[in-house]
């Protein structure tokens, strides 16, 4: 690991101040000289790494006194950023009311690590490609920008199919961040002019030309909260991955829908483990929604969902299999009780 | 935390700090930092150890570190609690697992700054005078482990896992400990001595 001065800071102006001091103008996120530590599960790895390599850490966890609340009401939910994901996947109101909030964070990581991380770090990890995290790999466009892909014509089985660009096809590893889009969250974003909304689904950007700008904060900003309107009780989190528990995800699905009496008056869907980004599969929803449900159904929403993707030399399995946990998430959500 | 004052041998004293602040565009806010929580070790010059004070199984542990140092490796390396184990050193096997506020966490990916002013539990603070914790004592007559590279990590692991409510049935004892991998496969043995403890932690 490199030399790194370390704050810890008390209040979010002080934070704020601390992460833009160092940055320049138009610095990437990624590659800031000040990074924000919370739960540490991806920055101190990469550090380790040697993929980071901030020149000072500044400490946020004591911003967890006001950033860390989990508000669970009558119309909506608002999640601190700081909030550990094990504190937010066994609460009860959680469990009941958005249960692909819950499961999406219970079938992530460890215990230890979801002890450990908070929401705001969670939905900011970084992709596991291999050769991003191997600095020993010369030519990474989101490590080292205009040097190449060396998953391109690599060992390519874990990465994206939908979202690529021919610069990058790194997989966003995350599963969290696919609830928050299907469910239209928006997020919280306090910066040097004070705090602002936005949706959360302008959070993350695809890799475009672009791959080191991985999404659209600025250094200086923090993520303080998420909130999403109304209630999703019908709401599933399916996960395939090579093993069943600890592993990121080969395939997933966030679904939420609203049926009455078999028939979907509105239907939310979301992607993980296939694609570059958060993946938000309106094309799908559009085929579900007004529709009466059985199994034939089921399997156009999932063919429409991956009717762009595009499978490399090893992850074309990835379609198949994404559009079985498409069907299968969907039916599941179809016939819980609730 | 201790009411010690800082040592006057570090060439960086806070007190020091707070009295000559001045110079970098930083130094005002780390002031301010400082000032409203004046227990906090703050790393200002990297190439210069920072005190910290860790509270270790009960008691306050001075050390004056580099600010790189995480938890894991202030435990081995400088307090000489070597039963944390350093597997992957990436939060990826669990060797390291160690209690913080009575959480379980990978001390692997935890600066040890970042944990002054917390209550870290080891796998040296477990049992009470001669009496192994009855997660020892089931990993004992439940034979579970082969070489025991990983053992202290899984009873940490395992203990955390029972207090949590995690440990009901087989089926959430294996999902909530598959964060730490065992490479000699004692897993059977592993579930059948967090079940045998659980009921007598749960009874406190």
């Amino acid at each position: 690991m490199r030399p790194f001065s370390y704050q810890r800071v008390t209040d979010p102006t002080a934070a704020v101040q601390a992460l833009s001091a160092a940055a320049a103008a138009n610095d990437a996120l990624t590659k800031a000289a000040a990074q924000p530590l919370a739960g540490g599960t991806t920055l101190i790895d990469l550090m380790k790494l040697d993929v980071m390599r901030p020149t000072a850490i500044v400490d946020i966890n004591p911003l967890a006194q006001g950033w860390s609340a989990i508000e669970p009401g009558n119309d909506g939910l608002r999640l601190g950023a700081l909030a550990k994901m094990s504190d937010v996947a066994a609460h009860e109101q959680i469990q009941r009311h958005y249960p692909v909030i819950a499961d999406s964070l219970k079938l992530a990581a460890s215990a230890q690590l979801r002890n450990m991380a908070t929401l705001g770090g969670n939905v900011m990890q970084r992709t596991r490609c291999s050769y991003f995290r191997d600095v020993s790999y010369e030519n990474c466009n989101k490590r080292n920008p205009g040097s190449g892909c060396a998953a391109m014509d690599g060992v390519n089985r874990m990465h994206a199919v939908l979202g690529a660009s021919d610069q990058c096809i790194a997989t966003y590893p995350g599963d969290f961040a696919q609830a928050l889009i299907a469910l239209d969250a928006m997020v919280a974003i306090t910066g040097r002019s004070g705090t602002r909304n936005m949706p959360f689904a302008e959070l993350h950007k695809a890799p475009g030309n672009t791959p080191e700008i991985e999404t659209t904060l600025r250094p200086g900003e923090l993520i303080s909260a998420f909130s999403i309107s109304g209630r999703w009780p019908r709401s599933v989190y399916l996960k395939a991955r090579d093993r069943q528990s600890y592993e990121f995800a080969l395939s997933s699905a966030a679904v939420a829908l609203d049926v009455q009496n078999g028939t979907v008056r509105d239907a939310r869907i979301a992607l993980g483990g296939v694609a570059t980004v958060p993946w938000r599969a309106r094309e799908a929803e559009a085929v579900l929604k007004g529709q009466k449900f059985d199994d034939g159904l089921a399997q156009r929403v999932a063919d429409a969902a991956f009717a762009d993707a595009r499978g490399r030399r090893h992850n074309s399995f990835k379609i198949a299999l994404g559009k079985r946990v498409v069907a299968r998430a969907l039916q599941q959500a179809v016939t819980m009780e609730i | 935390m201790s009411d010690q004052p800082s040592s006057k041998q570090s060439a960086f004293d806070r007190r020091a700090f707070m009295a000559g602040a001045a110079g970098s565009a930083l130094v005002p806010i780390t002031a301010r930092a400082a000032a409203e929580d004046a227990r906090v070790s703050t790393a200002q010059d990297p190439s210069l150890p920072v005190d910290v004070t860790l509270r270790v199984n009960g008691k306050d542990k001075r050390l004056s570190i580099d600010a790189r140092t995480t938890v894991l490796d202030a435990l081995r390396e400088h307090l000489k609690l070597t039963g944390s184990k350093k597997g992957c050193d990436h939060g990826q096997c669990g060797a390291c697992t160690v209690l913080i506020d009575d959480r379980r966490v990978v001390s692997c990916l935890t600066l040890a700054l970042a944990a002054e002013g917390q209550e870290i539990t080891t796998i040296e603070g477990l049992a009470t005078d001669d009496r192994l914790h009855p997660m020892q004592q089931a990993f004992v007559d439940n034979d579970a482990f082969q070489c025991g590279y990983c053992t202290p990590g899984q009873i940490m692991s395992a203990v955390a896992c029972v207090k949590e409510g995690h440990a009901g049935s087989e089926a959430d004892i294996r999902e909530y400990m598959s964060g730490n991998i065992c490479r000699c496969a004692a897993y059977p043995n592993i579930v059948a001595a967090v079940k045998q403890a659980a009921p007598e932690i749960m009874k406190g």
